[in-house]
């Protein structure tokens, strides 16, 4: 039996268990294959420090949005459907850094399809250096029984406006 | 000359005719498959029973997806080829920004994914680019470039959309 965390149990100002991880050349390199993302400052120390001007080389776009994934999905549980994932990178992510995910759930909404989301800000940072922040709206079961992967078309707005203020808990 | 003119004004007019069109359509070279999706776990330790148990696969996501995340893996080339000429790149509008713009460096700042239909193995994806808007010359830590914003579309082999990605670019030149 699968663990279910719904919406109910959720309340704004919440905060997410931290995870934090120590990052190797090998993660860099490892994730940016894994997303199939050849180019080399992502890989080749002398390319990212000679051309991009970074000390090393550095996590990828794509495998962070894998990460910050991750880090939702332990949370949540298999029930837990990413809709939408925003983040902003102000630094990068190297080897030898031991990066750190923090999370803090900002609202929690019903819209007007009956679909239960938890927005929720990510904060991945090293040390005292914030180096991504992410926006999620991720959606949770309304209750036992409701499963947010059956929903598809008119079901399924991950890109609308928040619903109504009473919606909003 | 209008405030548009003024903030565009030194952006070629063939980048600027770039806005909101349609560009580099094309599908996925291979199915989307099982073998990436592992590795993707793999590689940020993601557990997930949806990706590692099939009855729990059955059971919430009627079989096996990949991670929502995932989206633009299925799109990067390999930079070889038998029958290509010419570098293949992901996300080509950015690529053409840069040479156009005589840019040499780039990295993205941003990223919004929006998530609909799950992306499943055996799926061929479509996708497609939309070049968004492009700043005025701004000066970061970096050097002086521009930003720019493209919008990538993603669909099924039945035209489903399974999502759409915003990337936020910023061309720069280094500092001398």
């Amino acid at each position: 039996m699968e663990r279910v965390l719904t919406i109910d149990q959720v309340k704004p100002g919440a905060e997410l268990p931290e995870l934090g991880y120590d990052v190797t050349a090998t993660t860099v390199v490892l994730g940016a294959l894994a997303s199939r993302d050849w180019r080399p400052m992502h890989h080749d120390r002398d390319f990212a420090q000679i051309r991009n001007g970074t000390r090393d080389i550095f996590l990828n776009t794509p495998n962070q949005a894998a990460w910050f994934e991750r880090y939702l999905t332990d949370w949540t549980g298999p029930y837990g459907r990413l809709g939408r994932m925003k983040f902003r990178m102000r630094d990068s992510v190297f080897p030898g850094d031991r990066m750190v995910f923090r999370g803090r759930v900002d609202a929690v909404h019903t819209d007007d399809a009956g679909c239960g989301w938890a927005d929720v800000t990510v904060k991945l940072s090293v040390g005292d250096k914030l180096c991504t922040e992410c926006t999620a709206r991720i959606a949770l079961p309304t209750a036992a029984g409701d499963n947010p992967w059956t929903r598809r078309g008119e079901r399924w707005k991950p890109d609308a406006e928040v619903g109504t203020a009473s919606a909003r808990r | 000359m209008s405030e548009a003119d003024t903030l565009t004004g030194e952006v070629p007019q063939e980048v600027r005719g770039w806005i909101g069109q349609k560009r580099y359509e094309q599908e996925g070279e291979f199915d989307v498959e099982r073998g990436y999706i592992y590795t993707s776990c793999a590689s940020v330790e993601n557990g997930s029973p949806l990706f590692w148990n099939e009855k729990a696969a059955n059971e919430i996501t009627s079989g096996w997806i990949a991670p929502p995340s995932m989206i633009s893996v299925w799109f990067r080339p390999h930079a070889f080829a038998p029958n290509r000429t010419g570098t293949a790149q992901p996300l080509q509008v950015h690529f053409d920004l840069k040479e156009k713009l005589d840019l040499p460096e780039a990295i993205m700042t941003d990223n919004t994914i929006v998530f609909r239909d799950p992306v499943r193995p055996g799926d061929r994806l479509r996708t497609w680019q939309v070049l968004r808007s492009v700043s005025e010359p701004k000066t970061t830590k970096l050097g002086t470039g521009r930003f720019w914003v493209i919008d990538v579309e993603y669909v099924n082999q039945k035209g489903e959309s399974v999502g759409t990605e915003s990337y936020t670019g910023f061309g720069y030149k280094r500092q001398t």
